[in-house]
């Protein structure tokens, strides 16, 4: 299977064959000689699993094991229903979609890492969100995850996709730059305007720290997952409106990867800063952790 | 790393180094015990000790050893199973020098009473490295069909089970041989391409040089 370095080449390579970068992404795939229909299928797969965790997180908003997280989506989804929300439909429902996924996460449940189980509410909580306003086919929605899986190889390998490397923006920020480039080939957009949406998305969120409370993937993560999930369709709605980044897309990338190296390790997935470092972070660490921490593990 | 790398794995949270690492890295010590275990002492470095029961990885860890796989929603049971199993779990927090923040020291042992040691990391995105089988320093990361023989440290014996493999068609993808600390052992690592037939493996662990054989399967 190639590996794509460069978001402007993928989007020039796709244009010239005539294909979106999701089929780019999956004709390659073939070429290489996956059968086409095994790597369809196992896309589908992983779909139906997103569908399954969206729709878990709304109804039984599991707690998670700290008991910090758990009703963010449900309630989200019950102030949409209701028409309580000032961001619009598809926002407040992208938003409640990936907290209800992210949430699934925490209270170990059944999800697809997209890239990471950190960000994995963004991606669905988008996608899912803008094919039902679209009405997509589930065969484009799973051309959609090859477009998302393409522009995440590009980040894996001029950036990272690790909170331990690259802090947040390289989890919930490269989840919504794949899902920004997803749902702008969705809606019928090209592979430029894709891959301008996803620099569109890093813009926003270069140099974001990954600052987990207590260490665990509960404080901010699910949040975040709902704030990027409304992220990535505002960048995408911007890329379809002719708005385009003065940075090229793949400098943009350099320049997160430069930020993410510069990032301590206190804000790189350790717990030692940002929000993870708050007053408020430490008492709910003793209270969470109790002995756990203080002594030998039982 | 592949399209499934980026949109996968499909796996059980929170996280994809203390959780869907945790289980993978505790079905390779499962497939190196080559049984079921009965009992288990994990040790725990770094992060996995600092912050297994909040990730599940405890959980995970119990999981892996009953062979279930990081998408297998009984994992968040797994320890209540473990018990029902007859699997006997310790886990203790252990601190090692120059390791991978999370790691796992993992003893294990089967209903005849034999041991295996096995030392690993989960070193992100789910993905593991085993770094240590007894007394061996190894590399086995589980994304290959894996091959290990140990034998006496002698001239010829790497050719010998090649050729083996040659005759049976199994291609080669690295090899890597590992000396014991002391003694004039050593721990032949070979990933391939296919799955070694049982017969050939049957072989292999018959050569007088040879102390034992093992296929460890992709995970």
């Amino acid at each position: 299977m190639p590996e794509y370095r460069s978001l402007e080449r993928l989007a020039a390579e796709a244009e010239a064959r005539q294909l979106s970068i999701g089929g780019l992404v999956l004709e390659d795939a073939v070429a290489t000689g996956e059968g086409r229909e095994p790597l369809l299928a196992r896309m589908g797969e992983h779909l139906a699993v997103m569908r399954a965790s969206v729709e878990r997180g709304l109804t039984e908003a599991p707690p998670s094991h700290s008991g910090l997280v758990g009703r963010e989506g449900r309630l989200m989804e019950q102030a949409r229903r209701g028409r309580r929300t000032l961001s619009g439909e598809a926002t407040a429902m992208a938003a409640a979609r990936a907290m209800a996924v992210a949430c699934v996460n925490a209270a170990m449940g059944k999800v697809v890492a997209a890239p990471t189980a950190g960000s994995c509410g963004v991606l669905p909580g988008a996608l899912l969100t803008v094919a039902g306003d679209l009405g997509s086919s589930e065969a484009e929605l799973v051309m959609a995850l090859f477009t998302a899986a393409g522009i995440g190889q590009v980040i894996a390998s001029q950036a990272f996709l690790a909170g331990a490397e690259g802090g947040c923006q390289a989890e919930c920020g490269a989840a919504a730059a794949m899902a920004a480039a997803a749902v702008v080939e969705l809606a019928g957009g090209s592979p430029t305007a894709a891959v301008n949406a996803a620099a569109l998305v890093f813009k926003g969120c270069i140099g974001l720290v990954c600052d987990p409370v207590a260490g665990l993937v509960e404080v901010p993560c699910v949040k975040r997952n709902g704030l990027f999930a409304a992220n990535a369709l505002v960048a995408a709605d911007m890329s379809l409106a002719g708005i385009q980044t003065v940075i090229p897309p793949d400098e943009v990338l350099q320049a997160v990867r430069e930020v993410g190296r510069g990032l301590p390790a206190s804000l790189r997935e350790t717990a030692g800063g940002g929000l993870a470092a708050t007053a408020t972070a430490r008492s709910l660490e003793r209270v969470i952790f109790g002995s756990q921490r203080d002594g030998a593990p039982s | 790393m592949g399209v499934f790398d980026i949109i996968g794995p499909v796996m059980i949270g929170p996280s994809s180094s203390h959780t869907a690492g945790a289980v993978r890295l505790a079905r390779l010590a499962r497939s190196v015990l080559g049984a079921d275990p009965v009992r288990a002492r994990i040790g725990l470095h770094g992060s996995f000790a600092r912050t297994y029961r909040g990730h599940g990885t405890d959980r995970a860890l119990a999981g892996g050893l009953l062979g279930l796989d990081p998408d297998d929603e009984r994992i968040v049971e797994a320890l209540e199973l473990a018990r029902r199993s007859g699997l006997a779990l310790e886990f203790a927090a252990v601190e090692l020098a120059d390791a991978h923040p999370n790691t796992a020291v993992i003893e294990l042992t089967d209903a005849a009473g034999r041991t295996v040691t096995v030392t690993g990391s989960s070193v992100g995105a789910g993905r593991v490295m085993v770094t240590r089988i007894d007394d061996y320093l190894v590399q086995l990361t589980g994304a290959y069909h894996t091959l290990l023989v140990a034998h006496k440290d002698q001239p010829g014996m790497v050719s010998r089970v090649t050729g083996l493999l040659a005759l049976a068609d199994v291609n080669i993808a690295a090899m890597r041989v590992a000396r014991r600390d002391r003694g004039a052992q050593a721990l032949t690592l070979i990933e391939t391409d296919q799955a070694v037939r049982q017969d050939v493996l049957d072989t292999i662990a018959e050569l007088p040089q040879v102390n034992w054989a093992l296929m460890v399967p992709p995970i």
